[in-house]
């Protein structure tokens, strides 16, 4: 599996990655925490939760709570339509999703040409951006999705 | 020769486990009646069996400690000391630390830790009342340490069938090596079914175990003397294969000798089931003639019942879909096939829910060496009775009554208890009476903690509950009995000073109370001062299935235990009476609080009531409120889930279900709601 994911020539080490937009910006995650990519599901609402919390969703017979990050960048109002996705992934056990606008491909990234420098970030968004990374000519944010989680 | 000890450990944790109960509650009989003795045999047992199986492990610490205590028990046994209470004392506190470091293998830590000062503690008091057997060895048995002089025996005779005598007919001819093997296993050996495992493990290295006398199942039970025959066919090398044997520790090839099938004899009718058979050393095959497992039980990770139960929830709720399907079209096939579903999936759920219920046992076993060492600090005298132990409570419900019970008990015995002089003075016996009690009654168990002590002191509960403005004066006097000895059940009770001189009945009663209630359970208590007091726990068989209430706000559905719903019911919007901007209403006679659960779920309100509204009175600890809902759709049996660990503690909701749409719908925690 870990085969596929990474592809290790002399000195480049790719990571598999999935790309999807949110607020017209493209951001990454690792495919290797990926489980799955769902169409928009029905999200019950959870009171009391924290606000980026969006609710939760029934994936064959396991709760998953479903992160808005939207609401946790703080980005503009997100309305959900047929290219809203719900990507479900895992991390030390917990499963969990993030809503998106749209996901629009699988591609390697060269670990080399990540750009750690995350000044321009919002203190707030930094702690979850791992990364920048450029590819051609398009700016693609990397997040840590271990941190969404503190 | 490499040997997968792990495959062994967990037999050899429960055994230990076993052995460290058997010895906890021996040695409390012991304490009881020291001029029994006839005790003192199992308890040396006992030990001497950890200290072999320990040795046989490689757990030297273990067996050190169990070899010296074992010393002290056999001056006991042999009469040549008294059973002190001193003596009594140093053993639970070895016991104990068997216990810890058991626990510590277990937890893969293998280091015994310090035991010099409790082996010290043991030596003391075993030299220092005898000195004859100050000269006894002090060697302890290693498992690396090679056996000699293993007795031989005179062999039983093989016994064989047709089909055995075909086989090795045929395995001669292809040229194999037909031996017949004779082993011995020291006679003191602990878990000699480890040696046979580690026989079978050499030979099946190299050939098949044809056959052997006692049976593979007896072998591998360990029910066999010193010496086990083995029909054997390689096609390597013999002495390859003896040598191997030989190197096994506590093991000795007796005797080998080839086996000429054509002069053997059916001694036995072929069996009626052949196995197959095929030729090649060791690999796959072998199974046929490998030891099969010892137990009866299988053990099952809990998370995978935990699935299964989660699997039959959904199973029951789509089942619950179908039926609405069946009724909506009216399809009379469809209709039977589901009353024939409904009949097995509640067979099912039934199935699953019994394979998760243990018994109390579990948690009850570790109360009396508690209740002993706790006595005996605070000096008082207490029989312990334990009746029903062995009641069976779903697992979840089995993990969370541990604490609540503990603090019960300890303090029935630090408060409700009192000292010998006392008691005598009172015109009691002496030693105090302390029971524990669980049973069934119907979906229900009850666990009862009863002592005889001196009962609470309902004056002084009342004088507290004003003291600390819990009550007013004339509130408190007007108060029965009965709800007054509730009160110790109330946060502010949770100090000393209420009930006894000493110290406080009430210590940490809320925390019981509030434990016992998110388990869906209830806690009472019966009290007569100077008489004792009964503390009734009524819990739910499971945690995992319950009754809800099933209501809509707005668009949104929620559920709420119906062990939180004392009723449902419709007002008028006219009834509603409000004080201070809290609406109130009136049901029978009683002035309710009103809440709006709209406003509890941080949803808008509409605004637009209706002329009558649907209210759901529930209780939360003794008070009663009314719940304003939209509608009610009704009751239900839930499966619940949990939301995971990122929505784990969100006030106002326990859970989640999944309904019959297949859409999320939360469980209202009205403890925790508002």
């Amino acid at each position: 599996m870990n085969l596929s994911n990474t592809n290790e020539t002399e000195n480049q080490k790719m990571i598999q990655v999935v790309v999807f937009h949110l607020a017209g910006v493209e951001y990454a995650v690792e495919i290797t925490y990926v489980e799955e990519i769902n169409r928009f599901m029905n999200i019950t609402r959870v009171p009391h939760a924290p606000s980026y919390i969006e609710g939760v969703v029934n994936l064959r017979g396991s709760i998953i709570p479903i992160i808005n990050l939207h609401k946790k960048f703080n980005l503009a109002g997100q309305k959900f339509d047929n290219y809203t996705r719900i990507i479900v992934f895992k991390i030390n056990d917990i499963l969990a999703a993030i809503i998106v606008d749209k996901v629009s491909e699988v591609i390697f990234l060269d670990v080399a040409n990540i750009a750690e420098d995350t000044q321009f970030f919002s203190p707030i968004n930094a702690e979850v951006i791992e990364g920048m990374v450029k590819v051609e000519d398009r700016l693609i944010i990397l997040l840590d999705l271990m941190k969404l989680f503190d | 020769m490499e040997l997968d000890m792990t495959q062994y450990l967990d037999v050899f944790l429960e055994e230990s486990r076993e052995h460290i109960r058997n010895l906890n509650s021996r040695l409390l009989e012991l304490e009881k009646n020291p001029g029994e003795t006839s005790g003192l045999n199992e308890i040396f047992r006992s030990a001497h069996t950890l200290k072999g199986m320990s040795s046989t492990m490689g757990f030297v610490g273990l067996a050190d400690l169990t070899h010296h205590m074992e010393n002290l028990l056999s001056e006991l046994k042999e009469g040549r000391m008294q059973v002190t209470s001193r003596a009594v004392d140093i053993l639970f506190a070895c016991i104990d630390r068997l216990q810890i470091i058991i626990d510590n293998i277990d937890g893969g830590n293998k280091l015994s830790g310090d035991n010099s000062e409790l082996i010290k503690a043991l030596e003391t008091i075993r030299t220092g009342q005898t000195e004859t057997a100050a000269a006894e060895t002090m060697r302890i048995e290693r498992a690396s340490e090679p056996s000699e002089n293993i007795p031989v025996k005179s062999p039983r005779g093989m016994i064989y069938n047709d089909y055995d005598i075909t086989i090795l007919k045929e395995a001669l001819s292809r040229g194999f090596n037909v031996q017949y093997l004779k082993i011995g296993v020291a006679p003191n050996s602990m878990m000699k079914a480890v040696r046979v495992f580690m026989v079978f493990k050499a030979l099946e290295e190299a050939g098949e175990v044809i056959k052997s006398d006692p049976s593979a199942q007896e072998l591998d039970e360990g029910k066999f003397d010193d010496q086990f025959d083995l029909v054997y066919i390689c096609q390597g090398d013999l002495n390859l294969v003896i040598e191997r044997i030989n190197q096994i520790s506590e093991v000795k090839l007796l005797q080998n000798q080839n086996l000429d099938p054509t002069v053997l004899t059916v001694t036995e009718p072929t069996p009626q089931v052949v196995p197959k058979l095929t030729y090649q050393p060791a690999g796959d095959q072998a199974d046929q003639n490998k030891i099969h497992h010892m137990k009866q039980t299988v053990r099952v990770d809990i998370e995978r019942l935990d699935k299964l139960m989660n699997l039959v929830g959904e199973l029951v709720m789509h089942k619950g879909r179908l039926e609405q399907i069946g009724s909506a079209y009216k399809l009379e096939e469809l209709n039977n096939t589901i009353e024939h579903m409904d009949r097995i999936t509640s067979d099912l759920q039934a199935v699953v829910m019994k394979v998760r219920m243990v018994p109390v046992e579990q948690v009850f076993n570790r109360f009396p060496r508690m209740v002993r060492d706790l006595a005996k600090e605070l000096n008082k005298e207490v029989d312990f009775y334990i009746e029903g132990k062995e009641t069976e409570l779903d697992r979840t419900v089995i993990d969370e009554i541990g604490d609540p019970l503990l603090h019960l008990l300890r303090n029935a015995l630090d408060h409700g208890l009192e000292s010998p002089q006392q008691r005598l003075l009172l015109g009691k016996p002496g030693q105090g009476r302390l029971y524990l009690r669980a049973h069934h009654e119907g979906n229900n168990v009850f666990i009862e903690v009863e002592d005889d002590g001196a009962g609470i002191k309902t004056g002084k509960v009342r004088a507290r509950a004003v003291e600390n403005g819990l009550l007013g004066k004339l509130e408190a006097e007007q108060l029965s009995d009965e709800a007054a000895n509730m009160l110790i059940f109330e946060s502010g009770f949770s100090t000393a000073d209420i009930v006894t001189d000493i110290s406080g009945r009430g210590v940490g009663m809320d925390v019981v109370k509030s434990k016992i209630e998110a388990m869906n359970g209830e806690i009472i208590v019966n009290s007569r001062s100077g008489s004792g007091s009964l503390f009734r726990i009524k819990l739910p068989l499971t945690l995992a299935i319950i009754q809800a209430m099933m209501v809509t706000v707005q668009n949104e559905i929620y559920a709420i235990p119906l062990t939180s719903v004392d009723e449902t019911t419709m007002i008028s919007i006219k009834d509603i009476k409000n004080v201070q901007g809290q609406e109130f209403i009136t049901l029978r006679g009683s002035i309710l609080p009103l809440l709006r659960l709209a406003r509890l779920v941080d949803l808008p309100e509409d605004g637009c009531d209706s002329e009558e509204i649907y209210v759901v009175v529930v209780r939360k600890g003794s008070k009663q409120f009314g719940l304003v809902v939209d509608t009610l759709i009704g009751q239900q049996e839930i499966v619940i889930k949990s939301l995971g660990k990122i929505l784990d503690d969100i006030p106002g909701i326990a859970g989640a279900i999944i309904s019959g749409d297949g859409n999320v719908c939360l469980i209202l925690d009205i403890t925790t709601l508002f």
